[in-house]
């Protein structure tokens, strides 16, 4: 049609305008770091894996899950997950499940038999790793996925560490530990058993070109107790592994716990699996200072195990203990009262800590130790070049996942050592924190919460005590994610500009602001759920 | 076919015709004749196709019509007076966006004071809004405009006002020969609009110009108005040629020839003229006549040449621009520009007033002499007017 | 095992889009072939509400109507940042005619595609506040009795922004505008009785009427869908905060407006046929304050003295909406 003059015009002319020119700022997606990813000591990119899993992709998100950590399953069930404390949307309603959806996935890829690829090539260079705890068979499995020849040995018959000897099977099942280890076995990494180092200069003198020294902690601490001969004293550490041994300890009716973190609730909840009908926890302190995991506390009391804050053990003879009550003073520390009451004990079990045992540094003094850990410098290296360490052994927490992410750490290192080059960590990224996101965009989800075996039931043996989540509640809970710093395409900055400017590049592959027309004026950073833009000044 | 109908009714019954597809519009005396004859005329079925609108205001008649004629519909609305100024923001939006609507005029007085009678105040005041405005002599010729009218402005692109004196002739009853549709399609073809809203091939109309444009989309308009001189000029030749009436064209001289003095009029009042003419011609005076039918565009070159040989010019006027006289005569004035031709106004009929055949007779004799002033208000009670101007002037 | 039921828009529901939703769940401007029916390129100003708006209506009106929409436009912003010669930002067959008289124009419209039996075609009239609820407020009125076949939305940024922020029949009690300047005893816009038009288009008895706002994209497309279900006249009061004449941060706009729906002094709800058949409960509750302080309009109500006077005023109001439309539970 003819169109008078000026007065009629083509549509959509306006493009010629690029109103870009207005601009002072623009927008620009970034990726900041997830608090929970900040949080986890083995370096989950967690977001990104449950970014993955949210549409029932659990292959690829279990792979990039397993490119930091090869233990989802076992995660799932022994990492005190300090991701979820981290968590964002437990200002919300309450923290993602993200350990629950760990342990879906790792269990998911045992159910389906997925493998990891051995390394595309072969470096040539062989590292010893000394122990097959979670430290070290993390590093195996990085140095490996390197292309790196890995030996590791381990004074016991199996692997796992504490893992295997420590933590009890109702909280790990060993099929679920032998799954995932052995997929590190099935990459081409070699385990020597019953193969305890004990100097681990010859080990160097092998050929290796560097060792990973994982050795934990394996001493049981001991206090000094009076005790009568007739006293029946044992030490956590030694009773888990006998038991994981199939070699019964003998504990007797009536077992009392001396200690106040983990290991003491896990043997005593196992002494009443064993058969104690009784089972008495002992702590100097009270239960909010007591090390122990509130949850596992909490486990232990359902069970039935009788707990005695604010408690010293005086003196111990067959079949009672004296006992002292303790009193908090000023400062929050407990002290003697004076008060004794006594206590029916079949076996008084000592769980006070562990130490490491350096019996394998020999005589030479070329590798500091202090304090009773192991210094590294930054990239885990101990004081002797070409010998690394990690895990319990050094000073860190003693958690599974520390270890792991020790283990890692070392891993990358020593593969930079190993090349003569160093290796560079991603700079830091600023952690999101609540205030950033706009949460207004999430609707309410309360938290899935994992089912668990009726106390009474437990009891009875050694059988899995939590549950995992069915794949539809999985999914759920990998759905509340609220995706902290990353983009995870929920097209608001598309809907929300009133310039058109952004463009929306397809699946997977995000948005790109048009700069011929973005204004500047920020609507897309700030209604951005996930806080995945910021606004870059132009002046 | 003649028939003896009132004004309106003719109006009506030709508007009904040319098959307009939406009217709309809201009553004002003395044109709701014609609108109340539409409205039965569409919901009795005799007009098809045709949507009539009932508007709350004059405003939304014309917004309605331009929202109608900008998709493509053929729009008619009718008003007057008060009902005129009332919707005059819409009636330049309509000719700015070159919407061809159609829209009788049944001129009327403005007030305050309210007057319903006739005068051509109301219209004349759209003498700028850039419609084409025609006056009509009687109800034959207001039945014909009206289907040049449609032609006109669907060719133009341009709106026009048909103006007929209110009630002077919409409620006269009189024979006219109402054309049939058949023949009135006939002579308006298919309305193929320039521009049209619609979804397959969209277009922004409406644009806001700024001073660096709005000079020439002006001076296009002032184009296409004088474009349309011809326009006006042809589709009358045309009527004539399938209706045998020559009731179209830009003006019409009345025994102009060797006239001394000549006669400039618009509207019913031509026919009065008229007889005055024939009656003075036989008394041997030297006097001729011209109707101007198209005010707007108004017809320069044509004038001139119609009055060429006058001495002087008479321009009779039903409307006053206050403070300076006539309207109609500043364009004559315009058009005799380097000639020796003298002009003089006659304001009459202002509200109604009867314009009688004495009175005018009086004064053109005095014109014919040269001894009237440039600006006769005809039958003016000087004592009234002296009287109040005293006593306002004293209580400045 | 218990199993929890997947919501498969769980994560970011409110949000524009969502990966995990089908295409026909999602939100039409999460399409990338949207109408976009207001392109890019246009004159509005940085974080314009009023240009988000538009887009999201009209294009929810296309998606509804096929693409067949003819849209009349009143003067005002909207029209005057679109199509400046020589450009315009409308993808659509579009009409500005005057400040006062869209509806009757889009009445015309709708006339003229009755007669020319394309009633395939749909007709959207559109202005701002002013132009809706002030000068073109008869002619709105005429629309809904005669009940013509028009979708009327206004674009509600409470003042007359185009001419620089003058107060109009919309312009809330307190606001500051340059026409009710924030000095004397009662600074800002006068406590009037208010002329909210939504409740007068119901009192018309017309097929739909309904509020929505920018920060609700999903139930603002919802509307206009539904509005397009309809025959007849239908009104879309949709609230479109304006940086400019509000004074606030142009990044700012949609959080704005969704603490005007959350703190209760914009209600959004629909009605049928004159009732009112629903409102969208409050999610989180604000108080007005939280609106108002990041408006400058509104700055002399914080300094140089609180007025707290006025603040619980405009407190009531908001309590009133919320007793009325229901806004609060389920
Ligand atoms: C009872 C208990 C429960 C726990 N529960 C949890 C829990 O739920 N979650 C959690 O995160 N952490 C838990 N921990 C802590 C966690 O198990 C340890 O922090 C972690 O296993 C340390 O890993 P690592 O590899 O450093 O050492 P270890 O796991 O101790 O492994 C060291 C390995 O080195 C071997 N080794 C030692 N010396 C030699 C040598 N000279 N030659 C060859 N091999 C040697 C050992 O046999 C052992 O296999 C628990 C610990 C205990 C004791
Ligand atoms: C008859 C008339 N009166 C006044 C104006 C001046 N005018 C143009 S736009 C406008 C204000 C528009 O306000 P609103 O309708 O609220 O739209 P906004 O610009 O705020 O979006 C005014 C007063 C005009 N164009 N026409
Ligand atoms: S919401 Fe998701 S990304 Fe944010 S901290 Fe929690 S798990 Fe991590
Ligand atoms: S003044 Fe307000 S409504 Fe107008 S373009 Fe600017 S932001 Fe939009
Ligand atoms: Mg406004």
């Amino acid at each position: 049609m003819e169109k008078p003059y000026a007065i009629t015009l083509n549509v959509g002319s306006s493009l010629a305008n690029h109103t870009g020119t207005w601009r002072v700022e623009h927008p620009e997606y970034v990726h900041r770091m997830p608090p929970c990813n900040n949080a986890c000591p083995a370096g989950e990119n967690i977001q990104n894996w449950l970014y993955i899993a949210e549409d029932g992709s659990y292959e690829a998100a279990w792979r990039e899950l397993i490119k930091e950590n090869p233990f989802p399953a076992i995660m799932g069930r022994v990492c005190y997950h300090p991701c979820q404390v981290a968590c964002n949307r437990a200002e919300l309603d309450e923290a993602v499940g993200i350990n629950s959806v760990e342990r879906f996935l790792g269990d998911h890829a045992i159910e389906k038999g997925w493998k990891i690829d051995p390394p595309d090539h072969e470096t040539g260079f062989s590292v010893l790793v000394i122990g097959a705890g979670p430290a070290g068979l993390s590093a195996a499995y990085h140095l490996r996925r390197m292309g790196h020849t890995v030996v590791v040995r381990d004074a016991t018959h199996a692997p796992g560490g504490m893992m295997r000897y420590g933590i009890p099977q109702y909280r790990l099942p060993r099929n679920i530990l032998d799954a995932e280890v052995n997929r590190i076995k099935e990459m081409g990494v070699k385990f020597e058993f019953d193969t305890r180092v004990d100097d681990v200069h010859d080990a160097l003198n092998e050929g290796f070109n560097a060792v990973f020294l994982a050795i934990g902690a394996q001493l049981s601490k001991r206090a000094y107790i009076p005790a009568s001969e007739s006293a029946r004293i044992l030490d956590a550490i030694k009773v888990l592994h006998d038991v994981e041994d199939g070699n019964q300890p003998l504990l007797g009716r009536k077992v009392v716990v001396y200690g106040g973190g983990n290991t003491a609730m896990d043997v005593a909840r196992s002494a009443k699996r064993l058969g104690a009908e009784e089972a008495i926890i002992v702590y100097r302190r009270t239960r909010d200072k007591a090390p122990a995991n509130d949850m596992e506390i909490e486990e232990a009391l359902e069970e039935g195990i009788l707990m005695k804050w604010l408690s010293t053990v005086k003196h111990a003879e067959g079949g009672s203990l004296q006992i002292e009550k303790m009193e908090l003073d000023e400062s929050g520390f407990p002290q003697p009262t004076g008060e004794i009451e006594y206590l029916e004990a079949d076996s008084l079990i000592l769980a006070l800590g562990q130490e490491v045992d350096f019996s394998l540094l020999g005589n030479s003094a070329d590798i500091d130790t202090k304090d009773g850990v192991m210094p590294v410098d930054h990239t885990m290296m101990t004081t002797h070049p070409g010998i690394f360490a990690g895990g319990d052994m050094i000073p860190a927490d003693r958690t599974v996942t520390t270890s792991i992410g020790h283990g890692k750490k070392a891993a990358r290192n020593i593969d930079a050592w190993l090349r003569m080059t160093t290796y560079e960590k991603e700079s830091d990224k600023p952690v999101v924190a609540f205030e950033d996101l706009n949460t207004w965009y999430y609707t309410d989800a309360p938290h899935a919460v994992r089912e668990r075996l009726e106390a009474s039931r437990r009891v009875q043996d050694f059988s899995e005590v939590v549950k995992g989540l069915d794949e539809s509640t999985a999914l759920y809970e990998a759905r509340r994610c609220m995706s902290c710093g990353n983009c995870f395409e929920c097209d608001n900055c598309f809907g929300v500009c009133p310039d058109n400017a952004i463009i929306k590049l397809g699946p997977g592959k995000g948005f790109e602001i048009n700069m011929d027309y973005c204004k500047g004026c920020g609507i897309c950073v700030s209604e951005c759920p996930a806080s995945a833009i910021t606004m870059i000044s132009e002046v | 076919m003649l028939r003896q109908v009132e004004g309106s009714k003719a109006i009506a019954d030709v508007v009904a015709a040319c098959k307009p597809q939406v009217i709309c519009a809201y009553p004002i005396s003395p044109q709701t004749h014609i609108v109340e004859g539409l409205s039965q005329l569409v919901k009795n079925g005799t007009l098809t196709g045709c949507e009539f609108i009932n508007v709350e205001s004059e405003f939304s008649a014309m917004s309605v019509a331009i929202g109608s004629s900008a998709t493509g519909a053929r729009t008619y609305t009718a008003t007057a007076s008060q009902g005129l100024l009332y919707m005059v923001e819409a009636v330049y939006n309509a000719s700015g966006l070159g919407l061809p609507i159609v829209m009788t005029v049944a001129n009327r007085a403005i007030g305050a004071p309210i007057n319903i009678w006739n005068d051509h105040s109301d219209s004349m005041s759209q003498r700028d809004s850039g419609w084409i405005q025609l006056y009509a002599e009687n109800n034959q010729e207001a039945t014909d405009l009206h289907i040049q009218a449609f032609r006109i402005a669907e060719e133009m692109s341009l709106p026009v006002m048909v103006c007929m004196d209110g009630f002077i002739l919409t409620h006269a009853y009189e024979q006219v020969d109402i054309p049939e549709e058949p023949e009135v399609s006939k002579f308006l073809k298919p309305f193929v609009p320039r521009q049209v809203l619609d979804p397959a091939e969209p277009v922004s109309i409406g644009a806001m110009v700024g001073p660096e444009t709005f000079l020439e989309v002006k001076y296009l308009a002032h184009q296409r108005m004088i474009d349309s001189l011809e326009t006006i000029q042809e589709v009358g030749v045309e009527f004539e040629s399938q209706f045998g009436r020559d009731s179209g064209g830009l003006l019409k001289s009345y025994k102009c020839d060797g006239a001394e003095t000549i006669i400039i009029a618009l509207g019913s009042i031509i026919g009065t003229l008229k007889d005055l003419v024939d009656e003075m011609q036989v008394q041997g005076h030297s006097i001729g006549l011209v109707g101007l039918t198209s005010f707007r565009p108004f017809p320069f070159d044509q004038l001139r040449q119609a009055v060429t040989g006058a001495k002087r010019v008479v321009v009779l006027e039903k409307a006053l621009s206050t403070g300076v006289g006539g309207i109609v005569t500043a364009d004559v004035r315009t058009s005799l520009r380097g000639t020796q031709i003298k002009d003089f106004t006659l304001i009459a009929g202002l509200g109604g007033r009867s314009i009688t055949m004495k009175s005018l007779k009086e004064y053109v004799l005095r014109a014919m002499n040269d001894s009237v002033a440039e600006l006769t208000f005809l039958d003016l009670d000087v004592n009234i007017v002296e009287s109040e101007l005293a006593k306002e002037r004293a209580l400045r | 095992m218990t199993t929890t039921p997947v919501k498969f828009y769980q994560v970011g529901s409110f949000a524009v889009g969502n990966r995990l939703l089908t295409e026909e769940e999602r939100s039409g401007q999460s399409n990338p072939d949207r109408a976009n029916a207001l392109t890019s390129g246009h004159r509005a100003c940085q974080g314009c509400g009023e240009a988000l708006g538009a887009r999201y209506a009209l294009d929810a009106a296309m998606r509804a109507a096929n693409d067949q929409i003819i849209a009349v436009n009143a003067t005002g912003c909207l029209e005057v940042f679109s199509t400046p010669y020589p450009e315009s930002s409308w993808r659509i067959a579009w009409l500005h005619s005057l400040f006062g008289n869209a509806p009757a124009v889009a009445t015309g419209v709708a006339a003229a595609l009755k007669a020319q039996g394309r009633t395939d075609i749909r007709v959207v009239g559109q202005g701002g506040d002013g132009a809706t609820v002030d000068i073109g407020f008869g002619a709105l009125s005429g629309m809904f009795e005669r009940n013509d076949d028009v979708l009327y939305i206004c674009y509600d940024n409470e003042a007359y922004m185009n001419t620089g922020v003058q107060r109009s029949g919309a312009t809330p009690p307190a606001a500051r505008t340059a026409t009710t300047q924030a000095v004397g005893e009662e600074p800002g816009n006068t406590f009037g009785q208010g002329k909210f038009l939504p409740r007068i288009a119901m009192a018309h008895e017309i097929p739909y009427v309904a509020t929505a706002t920018i920060a609700d994209l999903r139930d603002l497309e919802a509307k206009v869908t539904r509005a397009m279900e309809f025959r007849g006249a239908r009104y879309l009061h949709v609230l479109v905060p304006c940086p400019l004449g509000w004074g606030s941060a142009s990044c700012d706009t949609i959080k704005i407006a969704r603490l005007a729906t959350q703190s209760g002094l914009f209600p959004v709800f629909e009605a049928v046929n004159g009732e009112v058949v629903a409102s969208t409960k409050i999610r989180h509750k604000v108080d007005v304050e939280e609106y108002l302080k990041l408006q400058s309009r509104y700055a002399h109500l914080f300094s140089p003295t609180r007025r707290e006077d006025v603040i619980s005023h405009l407190r009531r109001m908001a309590d009133k909406n919320i007793a009325r439309y229901e806004l609060m539970g389920e």
